[in-house]
């Protein structure tokens, strides 16, 4: 499942490239949902300046150390700087968008 | 105590044992001294066992040595996943044991896998498991074929992730699946507040708990280590002290629970012949324990030398710890006494170890002279005074350990020699904690009396031997101890100048018995001389007289036979009957002085 999802047109101007790995494991419900999720907030807040990188730790475990990966599904944004990560089947919008700060974090 | 299984049914790959036709718990050694003494065996094999305590209290490095020693004494290989320390760290951390973790890396036995939790909580966007940390740890496992998983300190997860029912349930599920894979982990955890780690954890890891405690008593401190849980077999249920040396761990259990110590008859001498009578003759028994007791200074460390000194006299090797002198110094006073120890030091029969006990706590100061003793081989120790460590612990705390000690000499064979400083009162009470661990008990001390103090051995008791029931005096000179007995008299016992006084006064007493009786035999001679001399008057006297008798006698016809010529004429006159012949032959017939 290892694969990797890039834009077909060229970035728009002004637009900085964002780069998400997705960690999952095997084709488990919970993974397919996680990057159907993905795909489906990318396209509506990155359109045309994004690219997922899908990586399946039941095919290449020892990838798990890089990016010190622990839950399944973890999201890792590589750019922009700085590197963030989330956890979970990023079935919750909100809480998605913040982590990826495409959303200002609430005040707490 | 431990009832301890045989070692040969916890080896690796062992089948359990068949007992009394149940199997036995089937049981991982750690290799770490001690800890499988305790555990009867080892950890649970192919199950997860749970390490907790405080900060500092040596779980990670108890875990580490788990791994280590598999590696290199059971072959079994190894997985440390650290969610605190990153890999150089812990590799730095524990290179000073000697365990060369870059090497078993390199080796293929060993995986470091440090996951970094840096970044704080994480986002949580839905349903998630830690397959991730699953995937990675089999992995690992399955790259070295581990037999042995470490997980240190798993509970940091709770640092990363808010939603911690998921996390609680997930960690059950991966104790369950260290199971699954057989691999026999340890799993560390902090001590929480009320409870034994942070986050409750034991509840998921129930077959092996073991606690590690720190404590600080009377500013020392101590490890110690308790086998909380042990589901399935039995354990030592004590707490027991543990250290961390040079070498690693060592867990200190009752050396010998069992007292199946070997005995020896043969005898060692205490340097002191005279003190080798009182015993019975010969001395101590080989790998005894002797206590002397005593006020300040009444000689103890001049007779632990002298016992030192005659030890190595007969080439064997001594070793003596000294808790208040240094080397030199001891060396000068015992020269002075002409105790001549720095020729035994020369040849390397004799070595010193002096340090203040409270350097060390007690289980440091015992480990200390476990090793010593065991590097140096020696037939003597002496511990002076031994009485110094009563400062470092509490007395039930310092009796344990010199249980222990005693035993660990004793199954060495060693004859040991502590000496004990009383204060002043009652000289026996210092030994009293120790009293009933030592084979024989000499008590020195000192008498007051006649305007000075004179010091007076006697042997309180000596398990085993006809010893002496008297009090002798003990003398130090320039040619080290001796002993001298003492007088008994209506004013009590005699020493120092009131023994040496009633020794002049029996001396002369005897001289003026001789002058007597010489007197006695010179008159006693004289007058068998006038006996003689009266004697030989008498014999001659006699002599003259018989000689007169005899020539008498000779000369026979003039006098006798001319008067029985006159009674023959008067019987023939008067008609009478013939006379009887006369037989005058006869000496005593003659009457002697004309009678």
């Amino acid at each position: 499942m290892n694969a990797t999802v890039s834009p077909d047109t060229p970035i728009p101007e002004g637009k900085e490239l964002w780069y998400l790995r997705l960690y999952v494991a095997g084709q488990s419900p919970r993974s397919l949902h996680a990057l159907a999720n993905l795909k489906r907030l990318c396209d509506e807040y990155l359109a045309g300046h994004y690219e997922i990188e899908v990586i399946d730790l039941i095919e290449s475990p020892s990838l798990a150390r890089g990016d010190d990966i622990l839950a399944i599904p973890t999201l890792v944004r590589r750019l922009p700087e700085p590197l963030r990560r989330i956890i979970g089947d990023l079935s919750n919008t909100e809480r998605v968008l913040v982590g990826l700060r495409l959303l200002p974090a609430p005040l707490q | 105590m431990s009832v301890k299984p045989s070692m040969a049914a916890n080896q690796p790959g062992a089948p359990g044992e068949q007992v009394g036709g149940l199997a036995r718990l089937p049981k991982t050694p750690t290799g770490i001294h001690g800890l499988d003494e305790v555990t009867g065996g080892g950890l649970p094999r192919g199950r997860p066992t749970l390490v907790c305590g405080p900060a500092g209290c040596g779980k990670t490095l108890l875990a580490m040595e788990f791994l280590v020693r598999g590696i290199v004494e059971f072959d079994e290989p190894g997985v440390f996943v650290t969610f605190e320390e990153s890999a150089d760290d812990l590799i730095a951390n524990v290179a000073s044991l000697g365990f060369d973790l870059r090497r078993y890396e390199a080796d293929g036995h060993l995986v470091i896998d440090h996951v970094s939790l840096v970044g704080g909580e994480m986002e949580e966007t839905g349903d998630w498991d830690l397959d991730g940390l699953f995937l990675r740890l089999g992995a690992a496992i399955d790259a070295v074929g581990a037999q042995r998983v470490v997980l240190d300190t798993i509970e940091t997860l709770f640092g990363a992730f808010s939603d911690t029912a998921t996390l609680r349930s997930e960690l059950r599920r991966l104790f369950a699946w260290l199971k699954g894979r057989g691999v026999t982990a340890v799993i560390t955890g902090e001590r929480g507040d009320g409870t034994l780690t942070r986050h409750g954890i034991e509840e998921y890891v129930s077959d092996c708990v073991i606690v590690l405690d720190h404590r600080v008593t009377e500013q020392t401190s101590t490890r110690r280590l308790r086998i909380l849980k042990y589901r399935g077999s039995l354990h030592g249920t004590n707490e027991y002290p543990f250290l961390i040396g040079e070498a690693g761990i060592s867990v200190l259990p009752v050396t010998s629970p069992g007292l199946l110590n070997t005995v020896s008859t043969q005898r060692v001498s205490t340097g002191v012949a005279r003190l080798d009578a009182m015993l019975g003759g010969g001395g101590f028994y080989r790998g005894s324990t002797v206590l002397v007791s005593g006020t300040a200074g009444t000689g103890k460390s001049t007779l632990a030398a002298q016992f030192c000194n005659a030890a190595c006299s007969r080439g064997e090797r001594a070793m003596y710890f000294a808790f208040e002198e240094s080397q030199a110094e001891i060396l000068r006073n015992m020269a002075s006494v002409g105790i001549d120890l720095r020729r035994w030091v020369d040849a390397g029969l004799l070595r010193f170890q002096c340090f203040r006990p409270s350097l060390l706590g007690l289980e440091a100061h015992l480990f200390a002279v476990q090793k010593f003793v065991t590097e140096f081989d020696p037939t003597v120790v002496v511990k002076d005074p031994a009485s110094d460590l009563f400062r470092v612990g509490t007395v039930a705390d310092v009796s344990a350990m010199l249980a222990r000690q005693v035993d660990f000499l004793k199954a060495k064979g060693v004859t040991s020699l502590f000496t004990s400083l009383s204060t002043f009162g009652d000289p026996t009470h210092a030994g009293e904690q120790v009293a009933s661990l030592v084979d024989t008990w000499l008590v020195v001390k000192t008498m007051e009396g006649n305007g000075e103090h004179n010091r007076i051995l006697s042997v309180l008791k000596s398990r085993g031997m006809a010893h002496s029931n008297q009090i002798r005096e003990f003398l130090l000179t320039g040619q080290g101890i001796e002993l001298a007995d003492v007088y008994v008299g209506p004013e009590g016992v005699l020493t120092g100048s009131a023994r040496q006084a009633q020794e002049a006064k029996e001396r002369s007493d005897g001289a003026a018995w001789q002058e007597d009786l010489e007197q006695r035999r010179v008159n006693l001679e004289r007058r068998r001389e006038s006996v003689e001399a009266e004697v030989a008057d008498l014999w001659r006297e006699f002599e003259n007289e018989a000689d007169i008798v005899g020539r008498l006698l000779s000369h026979g016809s003039t006098g006798v036979e001319d008067r029985a010529g006159q009674r023959a004429e008067q019987g023939r006159l008067r008609r009478a009957d013939p006379d009887e012949p006369a037989s005058m032959a006869r000496i005593s017939d003659i009457q002697i002085g004309g009678k």
